[in-house]
């Protein structure tokens, strides 16, 4: 507690004459905290190459192992372009609906205090801490024959799992949490000051918002959102036990991937998840794009 | 929980920030429909068992095991996680270096390749005939299909969310503390456990909890690595769908429950932890 | 704010490009078909490439007959995941399953009248398979028979019973076997698959991943696979493996029914009864038999003798006393496969 007081103290006195040094003393980095930032950088390469580039390049290996034409022709066939819009649909309806929950709810529970504020914030993390099995499980408990309202849907005819609703359905569930889990720590680490501030000199909720809240939280948006998609779209458990495997109607890629692998297919498999690689590496790019403009 | 509310507005006055209202709202309404009311079956189903015989599902010697496995593992990689995300995280925000973009970018590749494609790719390369696994083998080391394998696919498909956690604190905490620490004469390594640690620790806390409850749950990398013998690398979600196959769904449930109920507990000791710390750092 | 507004327009052309392809394929594929019946068949995994065949012949056949087009949608999966999507409401008309269990569970739901085992030929197994191993070539260990199995030293793969049915059968061979050997000796025969099941290196959660972990990751010594799969693995990669066919093995009956309340409410009952009857033309069976799988028509079996060992002493599930029974003893919770793996 001390600490902490005396840091804020020192920063009003020593804020800005710190920040005039900054800039002196930068260049002359030392050999020792050199040899320091080579070495965690090599750390953090190797570490990055045996759990992270190793197993991609597998994917890319046994993708092109029969040659260029065979990948093509994987990549190109009907199933697979019919997984890969299902696969979309419901990233781009997961990642939306995800994103409009995880702006309000981070705003509710950084900006307000309340009672139950930890229990909320728990129930929110739910969807992580569930097995992705127990994630399609739960919506064929609730909607399928076996379920509580199986009965009225199958009347209806409302099909809801083995079918499109019910993949998406999971996809959102199990990517739930993501854009608020980015949000949160941000909006908590900055505090409610300013929102109070701007309050009490008579702005509206809106023009808080997008003029003091969303300046501190784009760049942790734009992650979340990227964690989202990066999520839904190889999301396997969860869609994998709600989908019923109807080929062309509700394989999603990474389902796709698994019956070509069974199908002892394993080039097309693999050729099959490069798509989805591809697909992450398109989104880092546009990620990168969009921070190269901002500087 | 409305009561309370109008209770906590009335002792503090007025509520300064506007937006409470219609934040609440929209949370709690979406977390019912999307979350919660889904979440009911799981009780549903599981309260088909009496008492005594939910203990005996859920206290059968396998199942106790297939536990003891997705705890210990989960617990190791989450910590190999929190080690090497808030090293990443670290790289990230205070070093440039060519490749640094590539590198950032490749940190959410985990999440987007398919658990199963993720857990083939693995067990590829870690079996004793794999690239990396045949280097051990020749060190009489087994890595896939043991549970040093399942450690390596729960540390994968973790990888992103300590490294996502810490990064946007890093990139929004001061330099000037550490500057000003190390100009006091404090040493780096004093400066970082004692300045910049505790400034990242809810964030990190945060990271290791959301790979912790992640590893405990993964079940379609970690069935291909793992070798599923009994008693030795079978995990808990693999007897879930154990007892599926057999058709029982109140079983599969309580097992269910019990690995919901140990990630909620870790979850909201978390939260807690963090919501105080942030109190706290606020007094 | 201009943040937002890129990522808004990043999602508002995701949402337009799938929306404008999606669209584009569904016009062209109803143009394709004109669809008038749709069957939904939910099969096991290695049923893969006998089903894509055997469709385009039924569509055939049956456009002949009534003059109506037929879409055959597939799905494919693990024996018991498939039978219990099927009661959890995937709505199959008919299901083409490993084994004859499965299909009992969906009737106890009150989906499949019963009876259904008697509506088709032969138990209404319109092919069949028995159990055999798959080792490397050259056979270094030298393994013949089950007994060869147990010795130290040798590295089994076969699926888990729990979770793959198929894996049932292989299970159930080798009990046959042991008891055969020793004249009905319980205790013996448990010890036997104790022994087996030691030497069991990855106890893959399917068939289909178990092959896969023998062939692609080549672990193990010796794989017990059906007859079917062996020989797939043997035909993509001829000079690496053998088959061996032990002295004993079990005929494995994979089962076929139709699923009557789903088949009711798609008004589709006819048809699906067509497309199972249509199983036992000789067409059909020849195409299992091309497939490797065992034509159950005696005449059409005999065409394929060069293929199949059929001398091989084979025991049925009746053996057991039907599949009820078997499952009791052996496979559920605190039975006998979980006994061999108390310590």
């Amino acid at each position: 507690m001390s600490k902490k007081k005396q840091r804020s103290y020192s920063q009003d006195i020593v804020g800005d004459s710190i920040h005039s040094i900054q800039k002196v003393i930068e260049p002359p980095a030392d050999t020792s905290s050199r040899i320091l930032k080579y070495l965690l950088i090599g750390i953090s390469i190797l570490f990055l190459f045996l759990m992270l580039v190793l197993p991609l390049v597998v994917v890319v290996v046994n993708a092109l192992r029969d040659g260029f034409h065979t990948y093509v022709e994987a990549v190109l066939d009907e199933y697979s372009i019919k997984a890969l819009q299902l696969t979309l649909l419901a990233t781009v309806i997961a990642v939306t609906v995800n994103t409009i929950f995880g702006v309000f709810a981070s705003y509710l529970l950084s900006k307000f205090y309340f009672r139950g504020r930890q229990f909320l914030a728990t129930l929110i993390d739910i969807p992580f801490s569930i097995s992705p099995v127990i994630a399609g499980l739960i919506f064929i408990l609730t909607f399928g024959n076996v379920g509580w309202m199986g009965e009225f849907f199958y009347e209806h005819n409302i099909k809801i799992v083995f079918a499109a609703p019910g993949v998406i359905l999971a996809t959102i569930f199990v990517t739930f949490p993501f854009v608020f889990r980015e949000l949160f720590p941000v909006l908590n680490a900055q505090g409610k000051d300013e929102e109070e501030a701007a309050a009490l000199m008579g702005a509206k909720g809106f023009t808080i918002f997008r003029k003091i809240t969303f300046p501190h939280i784009k760049w942790a948006l734009l992650y979340g959102v990227i964690l989202c998609t990066a999520r839904a779209m190889g999301e396997f458990g969860a869609v994998s036990v709600i989908s019923g495997h109807l080929r062309g109607k509700t394989n999603t890629l990474p389902l796709h991937v698994e019956i070509l692998y069974n199908e002892f297919n394993t080039t097309a498999a693999f050729a099959v998840s490069s798509i989805l690689v591809l697909l992450a590496v398109l989104i880092l790019i546009a990620r990168n794009f969009v921070e190269w403009k901002k500087k | 929980m409305e009561q309370q509310i109008v209770k906590v507005k009335n002792k503090k006055g007025v509520r300064v920030i506007p937006g409470f209202g219609l934040s609440m709202g929209v949370t709690l309404t979406m977390l019912s429909c999307l979350v919660l009311i889904p979440l009911i079956s799981i009780f549903v189903s599981a309260s088909h068992l009496n008492f005594q015989e939910f203990i005996e599902v859920i206290t059968s010697r396998q199942v106790v095991s297939g536990y003891i496995v997705s705890l210990s593992c989960a617990f190791f990689a989450a910590v190999i996680n929190a080690i090497f995300g808030m090293l990443l995280a670290w790289v990230l925000v205070r070093y440039e270096f060519p490749g640094k973009r590539i590198m950032d970018g490749m940190i959410e590749l985990p999440f987007a390749l398919p658990t199963a494609v993720a857990g083939i790719s693995l067990t590829f390369l870690y079996s004793d005939q794999g690239w990396i696994g045949s280097l051990f083998a020749q060190a009489g080391i087994k890595i896939a299909y043991t549970r040093v394998g399942i450690t390596i696919a729960m540390v994968f498909v973790g990888i992103p969310f300590v490294v996502r956690a810490v990064q946007p604190v890093l990139e929004k905490l001061d330099r000037q503390y550490e500057e000003a620490a190390m100009m006091l004469g404090a040493g780096r390594v004093y400066t970082f456990f004692r300045v910049v640690l505790p400034e990242l620790f809810p964030s990190l806390l945060a990271g290791f909890g959301l790979a912790f409850a992640r590893g405990i749950g993964e079940y379609g990398s970690v069935v291909f690595i793992a070798g599923n013998i009994p008693y030795k690398t079978q995990i808990a979600p693999l007897l879930i769908m154990s007892k599926l196959e057999q058709f029982k769904y109140s079983d599969a449930t309580a097992i269910a429950l019990v690995l919901l109920l140990l990630s909620f507990i870790l979850m909201f000791f978390i939260n807690s932890l963090q919501i105080y710390m942030q109190r706290f750092h606020k007094v | 704010m201009k943040k937002k507004l890129t990522i808004f327009l990043l999602v508002t052309t995701i949402t337009a490009i799938s929306f404008l392809t999606g669209c584009g394929n569904g016009t062209k594929s109803e143009s394709e078909h004109g669809t008038d019946i749709e069957l939904l068949n939910v099969s096991y995994d290695p049923t893969r490439e006998f089903y894509v065949e055997y469709n385009q012949l039924f569509s055939k056949y049956w456009k002949e007959k009534s003059r109506e087009d037929i879409t055959v949608t597939q799905s494919h999966g693990g024996s018991g995941s498939q039978a219990r999507s099927v009661i959890e409401g995937n709505e199959a008309d008919v299901v083409t399953l490993a084994l004859a269990h499965d299909i009992t569970a969906i009737e106890e739901n009150g989906m499949i009248d019963s009876g259904w085992i008697e509506e088709f030929e032969g138990n209404s197994s319109p092919y069949t398979s028995v159990i055999v191993f798959l080792v490397r070539k050259g056979n270094e260990k030298n393994i013949r028979d089950w007994e060869d199995l147990v010795k130290d030293g040798v590295e089994v793969i076969t699926p888990n019973p729990k979770t793959s049915g198929g894996a049932c059968w292989n299970f159930l061979a080798a009990w046959a076997y042991e008891q055969q050997r020793n004249g009905n000796d319980e205790e013996a025969t448990k010890e036997f698959i104790k022994k087996l099941y030691k030497n069991v290196l990855v106890l893959d959660s399917g068939a289909r991943g178990a092959t896969n972990t023998f062939v692609e990751n080549r672990q193990g010594d010796v794989l017990i696979a059906w007859e079917n799969e062996a020989y797939l693995s043997l035909q993509e990669h001829s000079d690496e493996y053998e088959i061996v066919t032990p002295s004993v093995s079990i005929l494995a009956q994979p089962s076929v029914a139709v699923v009557d309340r789903n088949a009711k409410k798609h008004k589709t009952q006819e048809v699906a009864k067509a497309y199972l009857e249509y199983l036992y033309s000789d067409d059909a069976q020849r195409l299992a038999g091309k497939n490797y799988y065992r034509p159950s028509k005696e005449a059409i079996l005999k065409e394929f003798s060069n293929q199949f060992d059929l001398n091989i002493n084979l025991v049925t599930i009746d053996d057991f006393g039907g599949w009820d029974e078997a499952y009791k003893k052996y496979f559920e919770d605190g039975a006998i496969f979980d006994e061999i793996y108390e310590e």
